[in-house]
């Protein structure tokens, strides 16, 4: 009822020439702590929203919550309270009732399925992993040149353990039919204007018969959060976050690959080994995007520290990858001139945050800790930023600023 | 005393289930962000329909009217704003000018 009468009134003040929206909703809130992300215009609120412990606000309406980045030396796996928040349209569920929240398959199936969580949970074999979920935009605000889209700066990720479903079960138990190409996933968000394309997202039927893709209704041994799809969210584990349908509700198979603006015009990456172009150039041809490429990050020391020098400085930091694994972490304080491996930590799975450490001294001065991780396939992150139009995939190699005295 | 102990815990469980079958809401803090002033933003406000001004104040600062029409032009073509030509040339002038 609530969700109806917020998409009414939206409507009625858009047919009225919006003033009533803007009296309406502009009230303002208590001064907000700020933040500047390093960046041009990366001035943001911090604001606690239920749930959650004071983040990043990029947007309010849809929210979209980035996680300060000081967080994940917190531990491996980024706690539920600070987990970043991305939605793309803005009327999103404010309402829910767990007990009649149905999870349906349907399309070119045997037998179409609904299933309430108690089913989900009772009459399924749960399955558990360690995932990092991560924004196809994560770290956009620091491309140059710089591009439209969510200004985000490291935060657009986290690593959780999450358990549910495997998506396999429920296909198996409905029966995919012959001909079947692609499974779509839709949850409960939907546009304000109901001409906006729906956010809709779609796997190849493969894919989404790996076993790994899972329903998800638990995250860090708790129910997730709202903002992070309450009751149950798709897991695509190595996959962008776009794919991670939140409040899912709509499993459909289908016959043909789907015929929506988010997967046909959104949500593309240049159709090239490195995804991407030269800077300020158009691909000449483009892929919707799949698996995160390799990063990893200094943790405990923040850009601009003071370190002691000529003594031992313990680093820390996290890498991760599309779900091959990563092998190798280097660390370099001389401007990448030589490197140093690092320890690894423990082995959480191959689709989670992998800690790293090493040891180093400095002399005294100016000097760029530098980190880079390699995977199983060899793949690895460049020494400078790659670039492509929409401001995805950015896996430079990270640069820390310290001064040793 | 057996009796009422089981009453007691008769009446918990029906308490816990009608909590249970509640449904659950979440209360958005309130929002903040308000268009700058500047010539037009009075067409402009139609932006914040869909969605909230930090969408537009948090762009990068100064990427021009080429930028802010290609954007317009998204909104138009690929949302389906209700936007007519004349008002997302004001619009996309007010954003160029503004941010």
């Amino acid at each position: 009822m609530r969700l109806i009468n917020r998409r009414e009134t939206l409507r009625a003040a858009l047919a009225a020439g919006i003033g009533a929206v803007a009296a309406g909703n502009l009230s303002r809130a208590a001064a907000s702590e700020m933040v500047d992300l390093p960046f041009g215009n990366g001035e943001r609120p911090l604001v606690t929203y239920p749930g959650k412990r004071p983040l990043i606000v990029l947007t309010s309406r849809p929210p979209q919550l980035e996680t300060p980045f000081s967080v994940f030396d917190e531990g491996i796996f980024t706690p539920n309270d600070a987990f970043f928040v991305r939605y793309h349209l803005a009327d999103i569920p404010l309402k829910i009732d767990p007990h009649a929240f149905r999870v349906t398959i349907q399309g070119k199936v045997d037998a179409p399925l609904s299933l309430s969580l108690a089913e989900l949970r009772n009459n399924f074999e749960p399955i558990e992993l360690a995932a990092v979920n991560q924004c196809s935009g994560n770290s956009r605000g620091f491309f140059e040149p710089r591009v439209g889209g969510g200004q985000l700066a490291n935060g657009a990720m986290g690593n959780a353990r999450w358990k549910g479903v495997p998506l396999k079960a429920l296909l198996t138990k409905a029966g995919v039919q012959a001909g079947a190409v692609q499974v779509s996933f839709q949850g409960l968000d939907r546009p304000v204007l109901p001409e906006t394309p729906a956010f809709m997202k779609a796997l190849e039927l493969d894919h989404a018969l790996d076993g790994e893709v899972m329903i998800a209704y638990s995250m860090n041994g708790q129910d997730l959060p709202w903002l992070n799809g309450f009751p149950v969210r798709l897991i695509v584990p190595g996959y962008y976050g776009t794919y991670w349908v939140k409040h899912l509700n709509t499993i459909n198979v289908l016959n043909a690959p789907l015929d929506s603006f988010w997967m046909k015009t959104a949500y593309r990456i240049p159709n090239n080994l490195c995804a991407c172009t030269e800077p300020g150039k158009a691909p000449s041809s483009t892929v919707p995007i799949g698996r995160f490429n390799v990063r990893s990050f200094l943790t405990n020391i923040a850009d601009g520290a003071t370190v002691a020098a000529n003594k031992e400085v313990g680093l820390r930091g996290i890498a991760f990858d599309g779900g091959y694994g990563v092998s190798d972490v280097v660390v370099s304080v001389d401007d990448g001139e030589t490197w140093t491996e690092a320890k690894l930590g423990e082995n959480l799975g191959k689709y989670s945050f992998r800690q790293w450490t090493a040891k180093v001294a400095l002399e005294p001065g100016k000097h760029r800790l530098m980190v880079r991780a390699a995977n199983r396939i060899g793949q690895s992150q460049p020494l400078e930023p790659l670039w492509n139009p929409s401001g995805y995939m950015r896996n430079v190699v990270e640069v820390t600023n310290v001064i040793a005295a | 005393m057996r009796r009422f102990a089981i009453t007691l815990l008769l009446s918990l469980i029906a308490v816990t289930s009608s909590a249970l079958a509640e449904p659950m809401v979440y209360q958005l803090p309130p929002e903040t962000a308000e268009l700058k002033p500047g010539p037009g933003v009075e067409t402009a406000i139609v932006c914040t329909a869909c969605h909230s001004a930090d969408y537009i104040s948090t762009q990068p600062s100064g990427k021009g009217k080429a930028f802010w029409q290609a954007e317009v032009q998204k909104m138009i073509k690929a949302y389906k704003a209700p936007i007519g030509e004349d008002d997302a040339a004001v619009i996309a002038n007010y954003l160029a000018a503004t941010y």
